[in-house]
């Protein structure tokens, strides 16, 4: 197989949505989505946000997944050469699929998010018979 | 003050042009400031470059990078970084909705703006930055000289 080479794309800032309360940038994480028979996951990519620092959000089927960073410099330092920014991370997904709500399970490893969202018991798949009649 | 001065004699050429330059890049970053230098290099992954007293920092956004998956080299001023970023398979009976992640490999050459002590060099990844802590060697490192009352 050949080699793929990763080709860099820009971070893409997030709409404007009302005015926050903590300054700077905000941007959309590159997000994987999938569904499995069982449930709906979501991986997203969030560079600089440690696992406490993010909320999950669901309500009537509208999801929020925001991240915050922490400072992205120490506290002497100046920077030199800038060729990424660094901001907070927010995206919103509107869910076709009915969620349980009580198992939801996230996980934060390295910058990556990892949400399961389990499917309600009426949102499965079934099969269907076909009666010969 | 005049941009550009016409002297006689010992008016030097190249000097001015220097002198021009150097204006020229300090109004550059009085008015844009560091996003002048963005995206210039267009290779992944893009790199933030810092300084303090006494390191210079080289940092990227590698989210999900593991240590083993790096490979990271000093060589003559130049930060060599290579890499792979992997995203594991999942199972097979999944369907995609969106797909915006990108895997595969990586090979940045960065132009370091200071002299580091290649011996002094610290490489840590967390949260999906990788953050490469370069020492000045004595040489390079400002220093404070005291005037001295006669």
């Amino acid at each position: 197989m050949p080699e793929k080479e990763i080709q860099p794309k820009a971070k893409e800032e997030a709409p404007a949505k009302g005015e926050r309360v903590r300054s700077g940038r905000v941007f959309l994480p590159a997000v994987d989505i999938f569904e499995t028979p069982e449930a709906l996951v979501l991986v997203a990519d969030m560079p600089g946000v440690p696992s406490d620092k993010i909320i999950v959000d669901l309500r009537n089927n509208h999801l929020t997944i925001t991240g915050e960073i922490n400072p992205p410099l120490g506290e002497k330092e100046t920077l030199l050469v800038q060729e990424f920014y660094t901001g907070d991370f927010q995206r919103d997904f509107q869910l076709g699929t009915l969620i349980d709500q009580d198992h939801i399970a996230a996980t934060m490893k390295d910058g990556v998010l990892r949400l399961t969202l389990p499917k309600a018991a009426q949102a499965k798949p079934r099969k269907i018979e076909v009666k010969v009649g | 003050m005049p941009i550009f001065t016409f002297r006689e004699p010992g008016w030097d050429l190249f000097r001015e042009m220097e002198r021009l330059q150097r204006r020229m890049s300090r109004l550059y970053e009085e008015t844009l400031g560091p996003a002048l230098s963005r995206w210039r290099a267009g290779v992944y992954p893009p790199v933030n470059i810092s300084e303090d007293h006494d390191h210079v920092y080289v940092r990227a956004e590698l989210p999900g990078i593991t240590p083993e998956d790096l490979e990271i080299t000093i060589h003559e001023g130049n930060l060599i970084l290579r890499g792979e970023r992997r995203i594991p398979a999942e199972e097979k009976d999944v369907n995609f909705h969106r797909r915006e992640r990108e895997s595969g490999f990586f090979r940045r050459v960065v132009r370091l703006p200071e002299a580091v002590d290649p011996a002094k060099v610290e490489a840590y990844a967390k949260d999906g930055i990788l953050t490469i802590k370069m020492a000045k060697p004595e040489e390079v490192k400002p220093r404070k000289i005291q005037v001295q009352t006669a």
